[in-house]
């Protein structure tokens, strides 16, 4: 039948817990996989996949990094950018440094160093809050672009200052370099992106996702339950940051192939993925990925209509699409300001129980 | 009637049993804000598996003493001494970890979690698993998450609260909220339970359950329970032993029956003629 929860009985916490309890919602997660895996790669063309999927794929990583501290742990941070350049840095230097290593470890190693960096950054989260914490991340992301800009060495001291990906391989196919095939670019951010988004539900269902909201909805009252503020806070902190260094080592190294730090982890870096984490939903996994597609697929979608169907000039059109990208963010937040995770949760609650209004 | 209520009507003889040797010893505790004595030299203790009550007048410096007892405040003088041995220094988690919890005034749950992930938040101190682990969700990490659940499923049980286990705290009236931080509290299976006003603001109804609960979980898990409450009523139906404080010093100590009859106490509440 539709969605129901009727007839569904649980016999176990263990299945009483689960990611997606209804019989309905599992049967769209395995379709989603089975598409994801199996079909997607066989028919990904280079402009969907430069143009549409890939970025949308690792913005998704990246909004999850920062959905965690922000949507789970309530810590506000505009450093994602700087952060993700560290996770580009890092990979370029590993990558050039240790060339017979596998791309796929120097990408999680750049995460690791990432999180090192962010807890580094992390630190005065534990005397000031909201506002001020913001001001501090920006901070942040300001010194990190000025660093990468700066000091040679992290460039290896190219003349243009650009960092560029060699070619490397996975399994004998080159997923990073001119040569990469668009199915190969797809599918390794798809994996990282499968397996992070895993690893985020699990943190978040458990303890220490407990301990993040629970610092993120009354900070005194969890300290009275036993929580330790210092090392929940800055656990919220080295998790995210793991994610944005990952999603920040693949769109240099897969997505972008070459980068300019101030060009492609600037300030609005930051500000974009925090649209994106409060268009989807704060504390939300699945608000992760709604909120990338959104910001990801609605330009391509409205300069596809507007110049493709309708013919405007394209200048003309790219400056309308901005309005109406910004117009539409507006008119969502205003309309739910809990983003499109609860749009979906409430309408989740109504297919419950459709065609009957109680 | 249960037989809690049969036990307590036997008067204190009955009673001996259940109330065993010194639990927490407050010694001479002086608490100053600046220039303002919020407490002066109050000395108390709380036995093993009694109901302990705090009472006073408006800004007798009743929440300021539990404060001090769950580490939030740092008395200038005077010792803490718990399970025989003397408190240092500590934060709030620190205490809450030794076996301490209480609830608030202003109820203090999470309002974006549900109440089933409230209560296993009172489970947090108990749980071992690594973040390794939990990232993985492997080995103890499940079995652990299943382990505290059917735990904190007994406390659900215990405080009625079964019908609204998946629901977000926020939509919660005040008095299932007021149970809910209970439960919470409940969960860390605590040695000593700090109820900060428990039935504010309930209507007569509410203040029933809740003083059944209280006695309950006295009952059932021999939970050592300090208690502030202004329902004078309440008070002397549940405690067995009464502080009275007042302008920040104890004005009287003793079962409900010595305080009621105190001279300090009454003029206290009732105020007295000055001349």
């Amino acid at each position: 039948m539709l969605y129901r929860e009727a007839g569904e009985f649980k016999t176990s916490y263990a299945q009483d817990s689960q990611t997606f309890p209804i019989w309905w919602d599992r049967l769209w997660y395995q379709v989603a996989l089975v598409v994801g895996f199996a079909i997607l790669p066989f028919v990904i063309n280079d402009y969907w996949a430069n143009a549409v999927v890939v970025p949308f794929l690792i913005y998704a990583i990246a909004a999850i990094g920062l959905n965690i501290l922000t949507g789970f742990c309530g810590q506000v941070s505009l450093g994602t950018g700087g952060f993700m350049a560290v996770g580009a840095y890092a990979v370029y230097k590993l990558m050039t440094a240790f060339p017979e290593v596998s791309v796929v470890i120097h990408v999680i190693l750049a995460g690791g160093i990432t999180a090192a960096v962010g807890v580094l950054f992390g630190l005065p989260s534990l005397r000031i809050k909201g506002f001020y914490l913001a001001v501090a991340t920006l901070a942040a992301q300001f010194f990190l672009v000025w660093l990468f800009n700066k000091v040679p060495w992290f460039y290896n001291y190219s003349a243009s200052g650009q960092i560029t990906a060699p070619e490397r391989t996975v399994l004998g196919i080159a997923v990073t370099g001119a040569n990469t095939p668009a199915w190969a670019k797809y599918l390794i951010c798809a994996v990282f992106l499968f397996v992070l988004a895993w690893i985020a539900r699990n943190l978040t269902r458990g303890t220490i996702g407990r301990k993040w909201m629970a610092i993120r909805d009354m900070d005194i009252a969890a300290e009275i339950i036993g929580v330790n503020p210092l090392t929940t806070k800055l656990s919220a902190f080295a998790v995210s940051s793991f994610f944005i260094g990952i999603a920040g080592a693949l769109f240099f190294a897969v997505y972008l192939g070459a980068a300019e730090v101030g060009e492609a982890f600037g300030i609005q870096k930051s500000f974009l993925i925090l649209f994106m984490i409060i268009i989807g939903g704060l504390g939300s996994i699945f608000g992760s990925f709604a909120g990338a597609a959104f910001l990801v697929l609605l330009p391509v979608f409205l300069k596809n209509v507007l110049v493709g169907a309708l013919g405007w000039p394209s200048d003309l059109a790219a400056h309308i699409e901005l309005m109406i990208v910004g117009g539409l963010i507006i008119a969502f937040l205003i309309v739910e300001p809990h983003g499109l995770a609860q749009l979906w949760r409430v309408l989740k609650e109504k297919l419950r129980l459709w065609p009957f209004p109680h | 009637m249960n037989a809690m209520d049969v036990a307590r009507m036997d008067g204190p003889e009955a009673d001996a049993p259940r109330i065993g040797g010194v639990l927490m010893e407050m010694k001479n505790i002086t608490l100053r804000f600046g220039g303002v004595k919020a407490i002066t030299d109050i000395s108390f203790d709380i036995r093993e598996g009694e109901i302990r009550a705090i009472i006073g007048p408006n800004g007798a410096g009743k929440s300021s003493m539990l404060n001090v007892i769950s580490g939030f405040y740092v008395p200038q003088e005077g010792e803490v001494w718990f399970r025989g041995r003397r408190r240092p220094q500590m934060k709030p988690y620190e205490v809450a970890q030794q076996g301490i919890a209480r609830t608030f005034q202003n109820i203090a749950l999470f309002e974006g979690m549900s109440v089933l992930d409230n209560i296993m938040t009172g489970r947090l101190t108990l749980m071992k698993t690594g973040l390794w682990q939990q990232a993985l969700w492997w080995g103890r990490a499940q079995a652990e998450e299943v382990e505290h659940r059917a735990k904190v499923e007994k406390i659900i049980d215990f405080l009625e609260i079964q019908h609204i286990r998946k629901t977000p705290v926020g939509r919660l009236p005040y008095g299932l909220k007021k149970r809910v931080e209970l439960a919470r509290a409940l969960a860390t299976e605590p040695k000593l339970l700090l109820l900060d006003e428990p039935m504010a603001g309930m209507n007569v109804e509410e203040k029933e359950d809740m003083s059944r609960f209280i006695l309950d979980t006295n009952d059932e898990f021999g939970t050592t329970i300090c208690l502030i409450e202004h329902d004078m009523g309440v008070v002397m139906d549940l405690s067995d032993r009464v502080v009275v404080m007042d302008y920040g010093k104890k004005i009287g100590d003793g079962t409900p029956d010595e305080v009621r009859s105190n001279q300090a106490v009454i003029d206290a509440y009732l105020g007295v003629q000055h001349d």
